[in-house]
């Protein structure tokens, strides 16, 4: 009976500081299998769009899905995942827009294509989806790395068509309830990067400019702390702009009728063979 | 006889249990922090979920403590609000300072900055977890931070007020207004006693 007792007054006290949040929030996640291919992709260092404004960034090796999420593939993971059902979502990690066009739990929007991009879901959900599938969100740096190739060359950036070709694509409406895979893949083999959707990255938090970026207030001292080591260092690449000012405005509870995401895993790999 | 003082000691540890919980789970607002169960450790070591906050008028704000820009003022602010705080009302509250920097701030770190700082007395919670709870709270809060170099992070400055089931009444962000935020913990505490 003391030993009850002891148990319990001392239930969650005490452990060891090893432990702390081993579990998230979607540690009670069941697994569910994906068939889709992930694009080994060396890494290295690149400069990137936001950032220390001295310094590369070195970006370790990192595999990446070779297209986004399908719808499908996520009424999948809904069908083992109960709690992430739009009808049982707790609103702290997905607004009311969550899922919005499906008309019940269990059920893809009417004309919706099974092989088009899961959208409309917030970033916890995207980050329980590639937990379930055992991959993770790419970071901020992983996605971008991949985004300066385009179909020949892993670093298009200074050609001259480069951000007029992305722009011409982000301007299309309606782009995103399109198939994936239709369009040629890029130097690294992957898909859509550009031209159905939006995607969430694990850091899309990390961008610390003002979200009204017209003012063009970079460094607002009073919103933040060591705000003077960010900024701007690749202006004239206005594609990138348009993501991280999009990036800015986004709160991980928020779902948008374009914005999907594709799973990213770290490696043991090296080198290329 | 045995059977019977073992079952006795069952119903008393269940009930036991019970009663140390503030309110049954199920009445946790869809929108309060208190679904989030990441584990976390405060200043003395102890291991708690957030729901383990339940129950008071809650000031949050996420610092490092080896900051040497803008988290001191963060923190006086800090200390500023909890001073201006009733003393009628100051059980009823919960002042949170949440690491944003978990390798370098472990519970022991936390409490020589809690007696430094003056900050040892009850109302005062520190709380550190693991980098991956670590980010999550920080997205619940619409925080931005990164991290700039091994000892420095990039971060909004941010505090927040939660009611005592969990869910945010208010957010002062940038140059915080001191007066306001204490003024709001006042209005939250009188609505929820």
């Amino acid at each position: 009976m003391v030993m009850f007792f002891a148990s319990c007054s001392k239930q969650g006290k005490h452990t060891k500081h090893e432990d702390a949040g081993a579990n998230t929030n979607i540690n009670k996640l069941k697994s569910i299998s994906t068939d889709v291919k992930m694009a080994y992709i060396p890494g290295g260092e690149y400069k990137p769009f936001y950032g220390t404004d001295t310094s590369l960034v070195t970006v370790a090796p990192y595999l990446i899905d070779e297209r986004a999420v399908t719808n499908q593939e996520f009424l999948e993971f809904l069908k083992e995942n109960p709690q992430w059902r739009k009808s049982q979502v707790k609103r702290i990690y997905a607004d009311t827009s969550y899922l919005g066009k499906w008309p019940s739990d269990l059920e893809l929007p009417a004309n919706a294509l099974p092989d088009a991009p899961i959208c409309q879901v917030s970033w916890f959900a995207a980050k329980a989806y590639a937990q379930s599938v055992g991959k993770r969100l790419p970071s901020l740096d992983e996605w971008e790395f991949v985004a300066m190739a385009d179909e020949v060359s892993p670093n298009a950036r200074k050609k001259p068509q480069y951000s007029a070709t992305i722009i011409s694509l982000y301007m299309e409406k309606e782009r995103q309830y399109k198939a994936v895979m239709k369009s040629k893949p890029n130097y690294w083999g992957i898909y859509n990067l550009f031209d159905l959707i939006w995607e969430w990255t694990d850091d899309f938090n990390s961008i610390l400019t003002t979200s009204d970026s017209r003012n063009s207030q970079y460094e607002d001292k009073n919103l933040f702390c060591a705000a003077g080591a960010t900024s701007s260092t690749d202006v004239l690449n206005y594609a990138a702009y348009m993501r991280f000012a999009l990036r800015t405005t986004l709160k991980a509870n928020y779902t948008i009728a374009n914005l999907g995401f594709r799973c990213a895993k770290d490696t043991t790999i090296s080198k290329a063979n | 006889m045995k059977f019977l003082s073992l079952l006795l000691a069952v119903v008393l540890f269940t009930t036991s249990c019970q009663e140390s919980k503030k309110q049954p789970t199920e009445t946790i607002p869809s929108n309060s922090i208190f679904n989030l169960t990441t584990q976390w450790h405060n200043q003395n070591g102890d291991s708690l979920h957030l729901n383990d906050l339940q129950g008071k008028t809650l000031v949050v704000v996420m610092i490092y403590t080896s900051c040497k820009t803008a988290c001191p003022i963060l923190v006086a602010k800090m200390k500023t609000i909890e001073s201006k705080i009733s003393r009628k009302e100051i059980d009823d509250v919960s002042l949170v300072l949440v690491s944003i920097d978990p390798e370098v701030d472990t519970p022991p770190h936390l409490k020589e900055f809690a007696k430094t700082n003056n900050m040892d007395a009850r109302q005062w919670t520190f709380l550190t977890s693991t980098e991956a709870a670590t980010q999550e709270f920080a997205n619940v809060l619409a925080m931005k931070y990164k991290k700039i170099s091994p000892i420095d992070f990039s971060h909004s400055n941010i505090i927040s007020v939660f009611s005592p089931n969990g869910q945010l009444v208010s957010q002062e962000e940038g140059d915080i207004d001191i007066d306001k935020v204490v003024a709001t913990v006042h209005e939250t505490v009188k609505k929820n006693r």
